[in-house]
């Protein structure tokens, strides 16, 4: 076989180039048998439509590892999995994240043509999860799941899945109240027409007083059911002795409702119904708007969102699948390639190559030798090895980390809002104001007096200031999502602007895991070799392999291999073109022991040189430290040795900035030190090793290549990619706060406007009802163009499709 | 003019009829999922030249 001219066919599946496959069906060409074999279950089964609904159908299967779900078929960790069942009918949900184009949906939705046991499958595409419903008769989990599997869509099932809720109760409340509140103020104002229009005959005030009647029926429901909310979150601040901003509004809502009863029901008078609903309603509508939910994002996971849900114990002569919080420490399990160790124990059996990147975000596997510590968390490359338990899982040297006091705090109570210290000036303010006009008109009139005092505390309600922050954060985590940097909620928006000090996690989060770059020491590799080598690691999954497979880049189509061997923790072998191909370790190759670290190249029995795998910084990173330092305080911590220490310190300046050797711990306990001193913190992390420190923190942000991998709990998340960006969106985040501000003195001019009205005791509703929408419309539009504009002039993207930009 | 009594009442019901179609929309799960539904609207369709015999939904 020969240098091939590249021709470029992509895969009829999955639109991958495969380059001198020879593997084919009919006309059409595919690069892996997997591929082939997905095809012709589509096409038995008349679903090939799948291809033409979407340009980019298709999942490759390449280098997907067998997974095996035997496990599924024990009954206690099928009902942790199951949502509903009752013997025959069962729901089940999993999550796919390799949903991701129109074509996903049409085939996950015609599963039942696949399988006649199913009997409905709904896909939640920007949740990337699948709903099935089916027969227990005639199909079971594990059918499904492997089904899935087969073509390409695996579920990711985890621990995580069997601590879940049943079938969450999703919050509906808030839409039945909008909706009930919208209902309410458009038929109110219809009803307040004759007061609207100053019609004073006889038959109009007999209208008056019907509509009046009605107005009353209709703002019951607006006071009880869509402002109760508000109501009892009054009542339990003034419980616990503090204000917050539902009282002045609560104290709005009752003045509002009380006085226009009496108004209706003894002088015949309008009231001031229609303001209430619509307080109510925009109230409601600011709560909407800044609840905005990132589907594809998870701000709640912990390590059970990435360990399994069961693993193979080993039992006397026999293996049997056990629910993993049922191991205990002595007993003796199985890991298999690519499976994870889910709790502490020993190696006894086999070559352990453990990658634990995704404890501490170092992208080499480790070796282990027999009789070693193995920990949670790692991933076994290679063979099957044997391990003995020292620990449970929740008691590992990583998931005790769960077990912090720093995890069992609820995280909202700690923070003092903005808007509740606003509410309890402004509750004193109005309570002020209202009584110093009641002390001034009770002994010249009682009714004016009345009247003046109620219309205060009515026209004081805070409705445009309580809207302030919900419309201008609210449209602002918007716009950070744009620029991929996820916010949980609006209350991290505000707690950023009080940050001081800023730690980073160092492997992982400054430098990129999937972007080391390599370095080739040693004799020159012509193109056919840099071909053949590129065909032998490609047909392995080991990182190093990767790496060496990505640094090569394109060298022509992938050669036949024969004679392939991979030996765990050894490197691979294989036969292309005639010649004798070997990458690998130094041992495995019989390279000098002169000759350095890396990974060998060896052909035809000679060393070609070696492959060193470096680890790249992100970029930036020198721009990003300068900017941030003159605003904050900045640490490093790092789980790593300190030889990358003299690259960092000029960097970060100082040497006590620079922490190396934590654990995962110690990383909490050093934010908890600083906490200690007052200084307000900021994590940046990315590891489930960071997650301590991440929860500890003021603002934890993890940083991620992909939002589909596992992320630890965190405040927000930002795409690597916009690293070089971060002091641009901690900038906005927190010049936001400025914006509030203008709000905030939009709201008190309209307020002294109507308060003018009301100390005087000449407020009357059409004053009130235009007053009140107005002032909070005004506030509206400011909150969201005022963070627009300020988001143009600092050069962030405002538009975008938040859902796709990260995938 | 009376007669506006009963357009109001008329009114009313016509409006109490639009939220309860809008409870309807809320407790079927249509505010839970914005954006399947607008791909999946598109999809129903067999093109009659690939299939001459379009597979019958079961839902």
């Amino acid at each position: 076989m020969s240098l091939k001219e590249p021709l470029h066919v992509p895969c009829y599946h999955c639109g991958e180039p495969c380059e001198g496959s020879n593997i084919a069906l009919e006309d059409k060409i595919f690069c892996c048998e997997g591929c082939k074999m997905v095809y012709e279950i589509l096409n038995e089964n008349d679903l090939c439509r799948y291809y033409q609904l979407d340009d980019q159908a298709g999942i490759s299967l390449k280098g997907r590892r067998q997974e095996h779900y035997a496990y599924l078929d024990d009954k206690e960790i099928r009902e942790q999995l199951i949502d509903y069942s009752n013997g025959e009918h069962t729901r089940v949900r999993f999550h796919l994240p390799q949903i991701h184009c129109a074509s996903c949906i049409w085939l996950l939705e015609n599963l039942y043509r696949l399988n006649d046991g199913i009997t409905q499958s709904k896909v939640h595409f920007t949740k990337k999860e699948i709903q099935l419903s089916y027969l227990e008769s005639q199909t079971s989990v594990r059918k499904i799941v492997e089904l899935l599997a087969s073509i390409g869509y695996a579920p990711a099932i985890n621990l995580g899945d069997a601590d879940r809720p049943k079938e969450k109760a999703v919050s509906r409340r808030l839409y039945f109240q909008l909706g009930v509140a919208g209902f309410a103020f458009g038929n109110i104002m219809l009803l307040s027409f004759p007061e609207y229009l100053g019609l004073s005959s006889e038959e109009d005030q007999f209208f008056q007083h019907i509509f009046g009647y009605g107005n009353i029926l209709l703002a019951i429901p607006v006071v009880f059911y869509s402002g109760w909310d508000y109501l009892r979150s009054a009542a339990l601040s003034l419980r616990h002795g503090h204000f917050n901003m539902d009282v002045p509004i609560s104290l709005g809502i009752i003045t509002l409702f009380v006085r226009s009863v009496f108004d209706i029901l003894t002088t015949g008078g309008a009231g001031y119904l229609d303001s209430l609903a619509g307080l109510v309603f925009f109230l409601l509508i600011g709560k909407w708007f800044q609840q905005k939910t990132f589907y594809h994002l998870a701000f709640d996971r912990d390590y059970r969102s990435y360990f399994p849900i069961a693993a193979l114990l080993k039992d006397g002569a026999g293996e049997r699948s056990v629910p993993v919080q049922k191991l205990d420490p002595g007993q003796t399990i199985i890991v298999k390639n690519g499976e994870l160790v889910p709790a502490d124990g020993l190696l006894v059996k086999g070559g352990a190559q453990i990658d634990y990147s995704f404890v501490t975000g170092e992208a080499e596997p480790v070796h282990i030798p027999i009789g070693e510590k193995l920990y949670a968390g790692g991933r076994q490359v290679g063979e099957r090895i044997e391990v003995t338990l020292t620990k449970k899982v929740s008691q590992s040297y990583l998931t005790q980390l769960w077990n912090d006091e720093a995890f069992q705090k609820d995280e909202d109570s700690t923070t003092q809002r903005l808007a509740d210290k606003v509410g309890r000036y402004f509750t004193f303010i109005i309570l002020l104001v209202s009584f110093a006009t009641l002390a001034y008109w009770l002994p010249r009139d009682l009714s004016i007096a009345i009247n003046a005092f109620t219309a205060v505390l009515i026209v004081a309600c805070p409705c445009a200031v309580a809207l302030a922050v919900p419309f201008t954060f609210g449209n602002s985590i918007r716009i950070l999502a744009h620029n991929q940097f996820f916010l949980k909620n609006i209350h991290v928006l505000e707690g950023l602007r009080n940050i001081q000090s800023i730690v980073f996690d160092k492997t992982g989060t400054l430098t990129g895991v999937r972007h080391t770059e390599g370095q080739y020491v040693g004799e020159a590799l012509h193109a056919l070799e840099k071909q053949m080598v590129q065909s032998l690691v490609r047909q392995s999954a080991h990182p190093a392999s990767q790496q060496l497979d990505q640094w090569l880049g394109n060298t022509g189509g992938p050669l036949e291999i024969s004679q392939f061997e991979e030996i765990a923790g050894q490197g691979v072998q294989g036969v292309a073109d005639g010649r004798q191909i070997q990458v690998g370790s130094r041992t495995f190759t019989g390279a000098p022991p002169t000759a350095g670290e890396g990974v060998f190249i060896r052909i035809d029995g000679d060393i070609k040189g070696r492959f060193e795998m470096g680890s790249r910084y992100r970029l930036g990173l020198e721009e990003v430290v300068q900017s941030l330092k003159t605003r904050y305080r900045l640490f490093l911590l790092s789980g790593d040795n300190d030889r990358e220490r003299a690259h960092l310190e000029p960097i970060f300046g100082g040497k006590d900035a620079l922490l190396f050797q934590q654990s995962p711990g110690e990383k909490l306990q050093f934010v908890k030190k600083l906490q200690a001193d007052g200084k307000k913190v900021c994590m940046i992390g990315d590891g489930l090793n960071d997650a301590g420190a991440l929860r500890q923190s003021d603002t934890g942000i993890v940083l991620t290549e992909n939002t589909n991998n596992f992320t630890p709990a965190s405040d927000a998340i930002l795409h690597a990619g916009q690293f070089h960006r971060l002091p641009l969106l901690l900038d906005f985040a927190r010049k936001n706060i400025h914006l509030v501000y203008a709000a905030y003195s939009f709201a008190v001019a309209y307020n002294i406007i109507g308060l003018s009205f009301a100390v005087q005791g000449t407020l009357s509703p059409v004053v009130a009802a235009i007053l009140m929408p107005a002032s909070s419309i005004t506030i509206v539009l400011f909150g969201v163009l005022s963070s627009n504009l300020l988001a143009r002039k600092m050069q962030l993207h405002i538009w975008g499709d938040k859902n796709q930009s990260i995938v | 003019m009376k007669i506006i009594l009963l357009l109001i009442f008329i009114s009313l019901i016509v409006a109490l009829g639009f939220l309860g179609a809008f409870f309807w929309a809320v407790r079927s799960g249509q505010y839970e999922d914005e954006y399947t539904p607008s791909i999946r609207i598109l999809l129903d369709d067999e093109p009659s030249s690939q299939n001459d015999n379009p597979a019958t939904s079961k839902k």
